[in-house]
Formats: structure tokens, C-alpha cells, sequence
């Protein structure tokens, strides 16, 4: 099972440099485990007690996922999975 | 139709069917055209109601200073009301943003202060306030925070939509300062049961997003996550593609942020029509293409005006 995880510049450092990984999981709380299991400290950085963090963008297959299931969002193979920080955003 | 001066004219702008990009008869693309306003985008209204605002608590006087952080269509909307009503418009804009939106706040009267391209707009966010506290004179309308933004929408946008299609289900715009989708999400909401209020947000290239530590982040004041029901990130790949595809079909010729908003529109659209559902989706066409054109965006092929845009703000 193989589920891409692209991971924002900033967090790269976790990953040995790599800008997408990939992991396997039933749910993104699976998922993220299984990466931290690889990449020690990457989960911390995206998520604390009440899910994911303030600043950190989770993305399904683009789509929020804080407007899916949170954490709990299934996830399956073949699945994109993509961590932004949040910005201001561009021209307004 | 008549108006007493240009900024009576903001607003009231046309909704227009796509009948060529809508899947069928039952599941149907409209767009609001926002460019159709006196400085041609959206923000005509946000700049509106902040001035009126700011002038009915008394922050601004004749000769007043207005201060900005905007990397585009809100200081082109500012530098307008700020020459007619008599203010001095200050603009911090990053680095990497399009020359026409320089050449045109310049030609507005407006006076610019760069900021690095790298962290793009949280970075002139920063800048912007930093000036701010050591000017205490000046006055930062605060787009990103300011309610009048929102309200805007919330009392012309949303209204407007209502009167032209009633039989909204779909209302989805570009996130940027939330504005938009803050008030007309909320009116909408108030009035049609059931109506989704959708984002589209750009995502940029990795230049953007630096290498700022997480926990500095930005979230607009304006967000309430409560009022959408969901948001999309829409690569520039996908929003140029879109936006060609505006132009090629329909014949819109329509600024970046709008392929990206008919992107997310589109598999609002495709979902409607697999699920056997009706569907009557609202999207707002933010601005035109005049001001994209140095970015190559039009010309050429798609992969090479991808090239062209990494790096850039294009939304």
C-alpha cells in the first residue's frame, strides 16, 4: 500500500531532504505514525492534542482535510496526501 | 444605467452562464463577473466599505495617510477611493508580484514600499506592521482582519447572488484575505438551506511558502472555518489550465485566480452530476487577465507558462 506524502521545504529536514515520501494507513492518524516511525519528529510537527496544528495545512487529494474527517480521515492507496504551512496567500 | 460618480458604480455586477464548461442542463457554472468594477476586481467593494468605515469612527481626515499591505487589486481598489476622497495611499507589496500592478498603483498616485519575495505575503504583512507602529499617524485599514471586508460581501455580494440565482446550491471563490467568502458564505448560508460555500485556494510554488519556521504561520482574522463547508488547494498547473480553458470556451478572458476557482468548480460540478443531483454553482471571476499578461500565462504551452509562474504570485 503507498500513499504520497509531499512534504513542504520547511520539514525536509526530517525526511533526509526528500520532498515526497511514502507510508500506508487506514486513517491520516495511521498514516502519520507510520511516517514518524521513518522520519523520528515529522509527526510532532504536524499535529499536537487537538489535531492538526494551528499553522499546518493537511491536504486529501487537495481537498482540507479538516473538512473531511480531521485525523480520522480514511485514507487508501494511490491516495496524495500534501502538508503546507499556511501563508497570507498571494495578490490581494 | 446611471451613477453620480465612479465609486457609486461598485458592485451590481453581472452573473454569467457557462453554458459550454457546465456538464449538462441540470448541473450548471455561473460566473459573477468582478472585474466589471470601476478599478476591475472584486476588491472595489472591500475598499469601499473600509474607507466608509474608517471614516465614520473618525480615522481619517482630508491629507490622511492609508496604509496597506497588498501585493495587488486591494491598493488598485484603495488608490482609487483614497484619490477621490482625498487620502495618501502607502502600498507594501512584495518583490514578485506582476508589473502591471506596480505601474498601475503608481499611476494611481499610490507610493510603494517592496518587500522580499521570498515569504510573499506574510512577509509584507509584516512589514506593513512594523511601519504601522512606527507611524502611529497612519492608518492601516488591515484587509486581512478588517470586518467591513467581509461585511461588504455580506450585504452586497451575497444579496446579489440571491436575487440573480435563487436556486444557488454552490457559491465558490478564491481565499485569500477570506473576505469574500467570509460574507457572502454567511449570507448565503442565512438564506438557502442546504447551499455549499466552497474555497479555492492557489498553491504556489515552494519560493512562497519559505522556509519560515511553522508555529509563524499566518491565518487571516477574517477566517472562520465554521462558514465554509469545504477548500481545495489548486495547483498553478491546474488554475492556468483553467483559465486557458475560460478563455477558450466560454470566451472569458479572466485573471489566474479564476482557473483556479473554475478548477474546484469543475469537481464541484462532476460530483453533482455522479451523484444524479442538480446542481446551480456560483463562482466569483475575481479580476481579468490584463494585469497576468507579463506572466506569460496566455501564451505559449501550458507546461512553459507553468515555468514562467514559478515563483510568482499569480492569485
Amino acid at each position: 500500500m503507498a500513499i504520497e506524502v509531499r512534504i513542504p521545504t520547511i520539514l525536509r529536514s526530517y525526511t533526509g531532504g526528500q520532498k515526497s515520501v511514502e507510508g500506508s494507513g487506514a486513517t491520516l492518524e495511521e498514516l502519520f505514525a507510520d511516517l514518524d516511525g521513518r522520519y523520528e519528529g515529522l509527526r510532532e510537527r504536524l499535529i499536537d492534542d487537538s489535531g492538526v496544528r494551528r499553522f499546518v495545512n493537511v491536504y486529501l487529494n487537495d481537498e482540507d482535510v479538516r473538512f473531511l474527517g480531521g485525523l480520522s480521515t480514511s485514507v487508501r492507496d494511490g491516495d496524495t496526501v500534501t502538508v503546507l504551512p499556511a501563508v497570507a496567500g498571494g495578490a490581494r | 444605467m446611471r451613477y453620480e460618480s465612479l465609486l457609486d458604480a461598485v458592485g451590481g455586477t453581472p452573473l454569467v452562464g457557462l453554458p459550454r464548461l457546465s456538464p449538462s442542463p441540470e448541473v450548471r457554472l455561473w460566473a459573477k463577473l468582478e472585474d466589471r468594477n470601476p478599478t476591475g476586481s472584486v476588491k472595489d467593494r472591500a475598499a469601499a466599505y473600509m474607507v466608509e468605515a474608517a471614516e465614520k469612527d473618525g480615522l481619517l481626515h482630508p491629507g490622511s495617510v492609508i496604509l496597506e499591505p497588498t501585493s495587488g487589486n486591494t491598493g488598485i481598489s484603495l488608490a482609487l477611493v483614497a484619490r477621490l476622497r482625498g487620502y495618501q495611499l502607502i502600498c507594501v507589496l512584495p518583490e514578485n508580484t506582476s508589473a502591471e500592478r506596480r505601474m498601475l498603483l503608481e499611476a494611481y498616485g499610490a507610493s510603494i514600499v517592496s518587500s522580499p519575495a521570498a515569504g510573499g505575503s506574510n512577509e509584507a504583512v509584516r512589514v506593513a506592521k512594523n511601519l504601522a507602529a512606527e507611524n502611529p499617524s497612519w492608518v492601516m485599514l488591515y484587509q486581512y482582519g478588517n470586518e467591513a471586508n467581509a461585511r461588504a460581501h455580506y450585504e452586497t455580494t451575497g444579496p446579489e447572488l440571491l436575487t440573480d440565482l435563487p436556486e444557488i446550491t454552490h457559491f465558490v471563490a478564491g481565499l485569500g484575505t477570506t473576505g469574500t467568502l467570509m460574507g457572502t458564505g454567511r449570507f448565503l448560508s442565512e438564506h438557502v438551506p442546504g447551499v455549499q460555500i466552497v474555497a479555492a485556494e492557489p498553491r504556489y510554488g515552494e519560493l512562497v511558502y519559505g522556509l519560515r519556521n511553522l508555529s509563524e504561520g499566518f491565518v487571516p482574522e477574517l477566517y472562520d472555518e465554521s462558514v465554509l463547508t469545504s477548500r481545495f488547494s489548486v495547483s498553478s498547473a491546474d488554475a492556468l489550465r483553467r483559465t486557458r480553458e475560460l478563455l477558450s470556451d466560454e470566451g472569458m478572458f479572466a485573471g489566474i485566480s479564476s482557473g483556479c476557482v473554475l478548477h474546484a468548480a469543475l469537481g464541484l460540478a462532476a460530483k453533482a452530476q455522479a451523484a444524479g443531483q442538480r446542481a446551480d454553482i456560483a463562482m466569483i471571476i475575481a479580476d481579468a487577465g490584463w494585469k497576468y499578461l507579463s506572466t506569460g500565462a496566455y501564451a505559449g504551452t501550458l507546461a512553459e507558462a507553468e515555468a514562467r509562474l514559478e515563483g510568482q504570485l499569480w492569485a
